[in-house]
This record gives structure tokens, sequence and C-alpha cells, in this order.
């Protein structure tokens, strides 16, 4: 299974974590300290995979993101290699030509992007169609939701209640 | 109250702006970021949800990024949870999965949330509350939601089907009886034809089945049709996982499953799934020769590709392969020869795996020296990386693969010559245990030894250090065996050695004393009564070496082969050159270098008045003095030629504990009475060799007792103490009797006061030597000794069980259909070890009496396929259910009627009535 998501910039800032498995708050920076080290300095042309404390992250790099996950010994790497372009081809379908600010403006969206994809560590959905369909959907309840709290009058007659 | 949560709403600052003020830096980022949190907590507070749940969603993004503390929002975040917006939720159902962990105390609250959105008509909603279930389910939570998960598994919204198949896996972790309610439905997912379905099913089971595979056994014919059937290679990747665990379990199995994976290996395109497939068949199906020729032939393709992807993967692969097949290995040299020199630290590391699994004992010099020569041209990181793994592949099971131990040690001189060396400290062990093993090797350790400290330049690197440390006792140790002590002494006093540490030092200057005595003893005792002639006359074939044993307690002189004559006046340089370079550390700040310098000085003082005598007159003229001075040479001399032996790690366990001795009481409250006396603290050093460092520890001990002796403050401290708290005091006698029993095993200083414990503890230690020879070398292999107990490893056994013991347990119920298994909840609440016992003792009543009474042949053999650890105890009864097993093989492929008829007789008795096995054959 999938451990944990990193994204990482190039000039090591931290862009997305999700974790799978329980990491204590503390342990969480250790490991991004640690596999940000590792993996921003090694160089272009070399393999994906790194050894880490017994588990294998596998990493790939798009534009100035380093896209990481962390999997088990007997993972199947290249299978992981497709999970990341996978889910960078659907962020790129979503935000119509993704760019790292994208992902810094809307990262929760980002989140809600890989809660498809992934589940419990898992590949839950190999379709970048209905990824994006369920997406559309989602987004679509939560704007109906938000117009309707967003209306001056509701904030009134909320705070006059 | 409202106005202000109006103006909280319209003027709180959204994600957005968080987001952009953080990034233009205006107040730096920390002060802009306690400042936002501030607002957070205070809006955080409001009874909007709207303005809540923006700000829970601030307090993710500053937790997630930038790692604040978010548990003070854990029941804020509940509280959005109740919102019936779907948005309020999306927001705290992250936040919740992202903070919350088995200790937060609102746990307790969530599950009413979880339980209404699981059953909620909105299948987004269902699914968020699922996703929060995977993250952050526990024992309680898993218990009382088990129920709406047995529901979802068979919900007709495929979407939440999958999600609710992947949260099974979770729950069944977390609360093992939930398999006895949802197993049988997950099953029937199995069957489904909707890929995202079946993708997610065979994910929970390979992740299953890695734990315990014995239990997926039965299931084995689904996945087969899967596997065959299926054209995604996702699910196709999940399956070959869970054959490569089943495989090695069922020989059949393995039988039927190999093909369609060749045929897999061979048609694929994917590289993901066709590494999987090698994967498979190098750990699993090692056995089928062509399976493997296959895959071989994959790997090398790998190996060579231009991706270093998939050369990373074909040198792992290839080193899976290697320890079932070397020749693999063999065949391939030159690609994994070749990687050695590639750019990425990683594919070199794997090659120089494979490398040194390569190694023999006839190829290990070569290998070596290639090696070596890779070391000195590569970079620091990458050649510690090749030093560390020489060493450790050469000392693996006490130098099993060495024959050539003067190669050997020469090998270690070299490598610690090398500019990037950093393996100081295994190099150091390495030499004093080889010292101390191997005899034979004496001669060429001195010589090696001494190239090492002769040379100034070494000084100075500070990794090395330990090295020289390890030569320096050497040389002090097995002075005897040195063509010329004089030359030794000067490397171990040069100028240079200030740059060691103390520790250091102390060894050095103690190996110069050992070096001295020898000298002196040499010119003296036995050179005295020819004369003070050179040593050299005396010098003899090195046969005798061989003959030399481990009991003797005096080394025999005639080994001897200084080639350097010893005389009157070079001794009388040497003791003016000890005292030249001692004397400036008899002011060192370090106490044990002071103290040896000291000892040293001291006995120099002593000597030199009969060494500048004898030298100048006759030697009649101070007979008395110069025979007092012989003495105490000898008796030095006597007490360092004492040999070291390695001494057995359960050594000191085998030392009987006397009777009234409790050893394991507890002292905790006593540090606490103590805290406001001073102990006498000198007693924080130990003096001892490197080679002791087993059982240094015993010496404080008797240091203590010194220590308070010679200073009556600490002693009248310590009485006034002991009247005080006299009842944590041993009796006084028995407190003698404790030092006395645990004294430094080999310690050559202290070897003269033989007391009883001391010499029994020898006798132990050389009860527990074991020499061993290896027959059949060209060249003998000279004796290593070696330590029964204490070189064998305690390997740790592994129960395969232990962690999972309850939820293969389960499944096992499930899958093998035992409904008179005990009621569950009763079992559940025992700890695991306790209840895995408890299982066991019920399986096997089971048989029993199954096999007894009922006669069910057949489901007692399924219960031996799957439970584990009983096979031990009932070797009788396996015997009769492998017959049987053996039966229903026979009757299935109906070759020898006549036998299978005469056996079905002979088991009449049982009335066994013949039954289709219940792991049908996997006939698909």
């Amino acid at each position: 299974m999938i451990h944990f998501v990193l994204l990482i910039s190039r000039q090591g800032k931290v862009r997305l974590t999700k974790w799978y498995s329980p990491y204590s708050q503390k342990e969480r920076t250790k490991v991004i300290r640690e596999l940000g080290g590792v993996i921003l300095n090694r160089g272009p042309k070399l393999c994906n995979f790194v050894d880490w404390r017994g588990f294998k992250v596998v990493y790939k790099r798009y534009a100035s993101l380093y896209f990481c996950m962390c999997i088990d010994q007997d993972d199947n790497e290249l299978e992981v290699l497709e999970i990341i372009h996978h889910f960078v081809e659907i962020l790129d379908r979503y935000f119509g030509s993704v760019c790292e600010l994208d992902l810094i403006f809307n990262f929760h969206k980002a989140y809600y992007i890989l809660d498809e994809l992934l589940l419990a560590g898992e590949l839950q959905e190999s379709s970048k169609k209905t990824v994006a369909r369920l997406i559309a959907a989602q987004d679509s309840l939560v704007e109906t939701a938000k117009e309707q709290a967003s209306s001056i009058s509701n904030i009134i007659a909320q705070a006059t209640k | 109250m409202s106005g202000q949560s109006l103006m909280d709403s319209l003027f709180q600052r959204t994600l957005e702006d968080l987001i952009k003020g953080l990034r233009q830096q205006l107040i730096g980022e920390q002060a802009f970021i306690s400042k936002a949190l501030e607002e957070i907590r205070k809006e955080i507070k409001s009874t909007d949800l709207s303005t809540k749940s923006t700000a829970l969603l601030k307090l993710c993004y500053l937790s997630n990024l930038h790692f604040h503390d978010m548990s003070f929002a854990a029941f804020h975040a509940l509280e959005v949870l109740s919102s019936p917006r779907f948005s309020h939720k999306k927001i705290a159902y992250h936040a919740i999965s992202l903070s919350f962990h088995d200790s937060t105390p609102v746990l307790l609250l969530i599950t009413n949330h979880l339980r209404k959105d699981l059953t909620s008509t909105n299948e987004f909603e269902v699914s968020l509350s699922l996703q929060c279930l995977s993250r952050i389910a526990n024992v309680d939570l898993a218990r009382d939601l088990t129920p709406e998960v047995f529901t979802l598994l068979s919900s007709n919204k495929l979407y939440v089907r999958k999600r609710a198949v992947a949260v099974v896996l979770r729950v069944f972790e977390k609360y093992p009886d939930s398999v006895r309610v949802c197993f049988k439905r997950l099953v029937e997912n199995l069957e489904n034809y909707d890929p995202q379905i079946l993708s997610a099913v065979v994910g929970v089971f390979s992740e299953l089945a890695c734990k315990d595979p014995r239990s997926y056994l039965p299931l084995a014919p689904e996945f087969y049709k899967i596997l065959v059937d299926s054209k995604s290679n996702w699910i196709s990747i999940k399956v070959l996982k869970i054959f490569a665990k089943l495989a090695p379990l069922e020989p059949r199995l393995a039988n039927r499953v190999v093909e369609p994976i060749c045929d897999l290996m061979r048609k694929t395109g994917a590289k993901s799934l066709l590494f999987e497939c090698v994967r498979t068949v190098v750990t699993s199906f090692s056995e089928y020769e062509s399976a493997v020729r296959l895959a071989v032939g994959k790997i090398r393709e790998f190996m060579v590709d231009e991706d270093p992807n998939l050369k990373y993967l074909g040198l792992h692969a290839l080193s899976i392969v290697a320890s079932k097949h070397l020749w693999v290995v063999s065949e391939n040299k030159e690609v994994v020869i070749k990687s050695l020199s590639d750019p990425d630290p990683n594919i070199k590391i794997e090659s120089l795996r494979l490398v040194m699994a390569m190694v023999s004992e006839h190829n290990v010099a070569e290998i070596s020296k290639v090696l070596v020569n890779y070391a000195l041209k590569s970079d620091p990181l990458f050649c510690n990386e090749i030093l560390g793994s020489i060493l450790s592949t050469c000392s693996r099971n006490v130098y099993e693969i060495i024959v050539d131990f003067d190669w050997y040690v020469s090998l270690l001189g070299e490598m610690s010559r090398i500019p990037h060396c950093q393996m100081g400290e295994e190099i150091e062990n390495q030499l004093v245990d080889i010292g101390l093993r191997v005899k034979d090797v004496r001669l060429e350790l001195v010589r090696v030894a001494r190239d090492l400290l002769i040379d100034p330049a070494l000084l100075g690197n500070s990794f090395l250090h330990r090295v020289l440390s390890a030569a320096a006792w050497v040389s002090g140790e097995y002075v005897e065996f040195s063509r010329n002590p004089l030359e030794l002494m000067e490397a171990l006093l040069q100028p240079r050695t200030s740059l060691l540490p103390p520790s250091i030092m102390a060894i050095y200057i103690q190996s110069a004393f050992k070096v001295l005595v020898f000298c002196l003893h040499t010119c003296f005792v036995r050179g005295g009564s020819t004369a003070g002639v050179s040593a050299s006359a005396s010098y003899e074939s090195f046969d005798d070496l061989s003959v030399e044993n481990g009991a003797g307690s005096t080394v025999a002189h005639g080994q001897t082969c200084t080639s350097a004559p010893i005389t009157n006046e070079s001794i009388v340089n040497l003791l003016k050159l000890v005292e030249l370079a001692l004397s400036p550390l008899l002011g060192s700040h370090d106490v044990e270098v002071q103290e040896r310098a000291r000892n040293l000085l001291g006995f120099v003082d002593l000597i030199k008045l009969e060494a500048l005598n004898s030298s100048g007159q006759e030697e009649n003229d101070s007979e008395q003095k110069g025979v007092e001075a012989t003495k105490i040479i000898r008796l030095v001399h006597d007490a360092f030629s004492k040999e070291l032996g390695p001494v057995s790690l359960s050594a000191q366990g085998k030392v009987p504990v006397p009777d009234g001795l409790t050893l394991n009481e507890n002292l905790g409250d006593l540090e606490t009475i103590c805290s406001d006396i001073e102990l006498p603290s000198s007693n924080t050093f130990s003096f001892g060799y490197p080679s002791e460092e087993k059982d240094v520890s015993s010496f404080s001990n008797l240091q203590i007792k010194e220590d308070s002796g010679q200073s009556n403050e600490s002693t009248s401290l310590l009485a006034e103490h002991r009247k005080r708290h006299g009842l944590y005091y041993l009796p006084s006698g028995k407190s003698e009797v404790i030092s006395n029993d645990y004294p430094p095993a080999n310690d050559p200083a202290l070897q003269g006061d033989n007391n009883d414990t001391a010499s029994d503890l020898v006798k132990l230690t050389a009860e527990s030597l074991v020499p061993k020879r290896k027959p059949n070398h060209s060249k003998p292999r000279p004796v290593v000794v070696k330590l029964d107990e204490a070189d064998e490893k305690p390997v740790a056994v592994k129960h395969p069980e232990s962690r999972d013991d309850s939820l293969s347990g389960a499944v096992r119920d499930i899958l093998f259909g035992s409904e008179d298994i005990l009621p569950t909840s009763s079992r559940s609440n025992l700890p695991s070890s306790n209840r895995k016992g408890k299982e066991k003792q019920h399986m096997i009543t089971q048989v029993e009496s199954k096999e007894n009474v009922v006669g069910d042949g057949n489901s007692s053999s399924r219960r031996k396929d799957h439970s584990h650890g009983k096979e031990r105890r009932h070797r009788k009864k396996n015997a009769e259910e492998r017959n049987e097993t053996d039966r229903k093989e026979k009757e299935s492929s109906s070759n020898h009627p006549r036998r299978q008829k005469s056996r079905q007789r002979a088991e009449e008795p049982l009335k066994v009535p013949p039954q289709t096995s219940v792991i049908p054959d996997f006939l698909l």
C-alpha cells in the first residue's frame, strides 16, 4: 500500500502531504525533512526509486514539483510511477495545464482529487474521465451550498437569529 | 455577540487571502502565521458554520503545509461535521482525517456522525465518511460501524461499493471479528464483473495475503479466474502479488499458475506488469526452470535498458534470483560489474550487492582486489559502501570464507589506507578479533600493524584513529612476533601521537609498556645468561607457533623472531626515549593517559638504575639489585604474556548467582534517597583494552572498593550513608562475593592474583572454545577460534501469525465454515498471545474429536492445512492425514484404482466417507 504522498517543490517547500498510515506531527516533519534532502539532491537522469528506512519511495519530477509516494518493499515501483502520472494527468485536466500556483491556491481541491484517486493507500479509480466527472459533481454540490451561504441576506438572517 | 459574529463573517479572511498574505510575506512568515492562527482561534468559536468552516480550512492549510498543531480544533471540526451542508462536511472530514489519531479525546463523539453519513442517500457523503473511517478507525469505531460497512458492501451504487470494499481492510485490521460479518460479502464481490470493484477487492486481498497467505488458499480458484480473464494491468499486478504469496504453500497451485504467468510475461507490453511477473517468478516459482529462464531473459533486457528505472529494477530482480540460482548472476557478470560505475548511486549499491553475492572462498581474493580498486576511484560515500560490504561479507560467520588470513589481514591494512575510508571502527574490531581468534596469522598481523604505526601521515586522519588503536594493541599484545621491537617502540612514541584522542593515546602507552617489558625481558632475563647478545640467535622456525596451545600460561620464549639485536645500549636509549616522550604526558588532562604514563615512567625509574648499572659494570657488582630488577621484569612479563582469549558472551551467565542475592530487586527508590548525597565520583572510568569491552564494566566494583579505601572522605560519607539507609545495603560479606564473582575475565594485570572465581571463569571460557578446522583446502586454513554460543547469533524465531493471528483466525473460521467455534466476543478481549494458545488448543481438541468420534477425516485434514504450530505436536496424526490427502489426490487422478481401493478398505474402521477435497484440487 501507499503510506504517504508528498508534493515538494524544487526549493524544498511542501505543497501537499497525505498520510495513509499513522504518523505523528513530529514524525511527519521529520519524514519530510529527510526525504526532501534525499530526493532533491538526486540528479536528473537517475532512477526514480529511493530506499528509505525499509520502505521504498517512488518520486517523479514534473516541472518544479516532485511527486513522492512511499510504498512497501514488495510493492510494484513501476505501478506507482503510473499512479503518479495518472494523478498529474487528472490535475492537468482539472486545472487546465496545471502549474504549481494552482496547487498552492487550491490546495484543498488537490486533496479532494487525490481522495478520489486513492483510498486507504490503494488506487481507487483508474479512469481519468470518471474522476473528472466525480469531482465536477461534488464541486457543483459545494457551489450551490456556497451561493446560499454567501448571500448577504442569509448572513444577516443568521446573525440576527 | 451577534454583531461580532456578523463582522467576523463579513470580513473574514478566506483561504485565498491567507495564502496570498503568506506569499507576500510583508511581516515575515512566522509573524504572519501566528497572527493568522490567532484569528483562526477566534473565528473557529463563531456560531456561524460558514465562518467556522472557513477557519477550519485555513487551519488545515497551516497544519498541513506549515505543521502547526491543530488538535485544539478537534471539537470544532466535529461541530462543522454536523452541518447539513455538503461543503462544510467536506472541510470537516478533511480536517478530521488530517488531524485525528487514536488518542484524540473527541473520537468517541464521531461515531454517530459517521453512522449518519454512512447511511446517507448522497453517495458523496457516504464516500467522505468512508474515507474518514479508513483513516481514523480504531477498535471502537470499527466495531460500531461494521454493520453499516457491511450494508454498503452490497450497495447498488458502484462508487460507494468499491469504497466500502477498500475500507473493509482497515476495519478488519482494527476489529478482526468484523471478518465474521463482512467476509462472505467481500468474497462475493470477487465475482463482480465491474473492473473497479474487482480492483478494489483484489487490492484488499493482496494486502491481507501479505500477512497470512495460508488462510486465503481456498480462494485460489477465484484468483486464478481473475488472473486468466483480467484485462486490466492494475488488477493483474495485484493478483500476481497474491499468487506470489500463495504458490510456495501449495505446489499443486504453483504447477497450475506458472503457465499463465509465463504467458502473461510473454504477451504483455506494460513494463510494470512484466516486472511484477518477473518478480513473482523469481520469488515464488524459482523451482520452475523454464519460467526462471524466461524471467532471466526479461531481467537481462531490463538491465541493459537505457531507462535507469528498469536497470535498477533489473538488478534488484537479479539479486532476488541470486539467493537461489547463483548461476544467473555469473551469467550476467559483465552487466553487473559495468553497473558498478553507473552514475546512479542506487544502481551502484544494487550491483555491489550482487557482486558480493558472488563471493565465495575461491574468488574472494580477486573480487576484493577489484572492489578495493573501485573504491579507490569512487566517491567517498560509495567507497565506504564498498569497504563496508567487503568487511561484512568477509567476516560473516566468523570469517567463514577466508582461507588465507595473511592475505585478509594485509587487505585490512590496505583498506585502512584508502583516503576516504571511514570504516575505522569495523576494521579495528576485525583486527583485534582476528588476532584473538587466529593464532597463525599473528605474525602477519603484527607486520601490518607495524606498517600502520610507523607511518606518521596516518596519524593525521581522524577516521583512522580507531584502526591505529587496534594496530597499537596488536603490536603490544603480540610483540614477540615483531621483527624489531625497538622500531615499534619508536613508532608508538613518535611525537605525532599527540594528535590522537586520549583514549587511544592510553592504548598506545599501554602497548609501549608491553613492548618495553618484552625488550627488557629479552635483554636481561633471557639474554642475561648469554650476556646481552642479539636475540636473533635464537631465531626458530615458525612451526613452533602452531604447536603452542591456548592453555599454556607462558608464551614459549623460543618463538621470538626478533632480528634486531637488543643490547644494553639500545635498552638505555629506549629508556631515555620513553622518559622523553612520556614526561610531558604526566600533566595530561585525561586521567587515563596520565595514569598510564605515570605507571610506565614509574617502571622505567625502577629499572633504569639496574639497566645503567649492568651496562656499565660487571654483573656481580650489583647482583643483589640486579636479581631484584630481573624479578620485577619477569613478574611483569609473566603478567603480560598471559594470553587473552575471546570471551563468550554467555560466559558471565555461567557464573552461579550466590544464594540470597536478588539481582532483580528494584533499586529505583534508592536513587531518590541518594540524590542529596554526593557519591564518590571516581568510579566513572574503567581501565581495559579494546578487546575487553565485553566485561569492563565489572571493574567498577573493584574500583569502588579501592577508591573508598584510599579516600577517607568518601569512606566516611559512605559509612554515614550506610548507617542511614542500611536497609538498602547488602550484607558486607555478600558484597565481597559479588565483586569477586565477576572479575575481568582475561585481564593480564589481574591474572596474577588468581582467585578461585576468576579461574572458574577462565575454565568456563576455555570450555566454550571450540576450535574448528575446515578440511580439504590445498592450503590448510588456520584455526579460527569460535565460541560456541556466543557466535551463533540468537535467531529470532518468527511467528508468522503473531500480529494478525486474530484476523487470520477469523478469516480461517469463515473460509472453513466452522460454526461450532466459541462465541466470538469472548475471545476478542484476550491478549493476543494468550488467545493464540487458546485457539490452538481449541483447534486441537476439535481435530481430535472429529477424528475419533465423527471420523470426518476431511475437515480435520483441512484444519491441519490451515493451522500452524499444531503440526509439531501432532506428528502422528499428520501422517495419517497426509495419507488421506494422498488418497484424495489419487482419487482425483484415479490412476491406481486398486491401490486406492485397498487404502479405502484399510481406513474403513474410521468410517471416512470419501469426499471431494476441500481446496478443490484447484481444478479451475
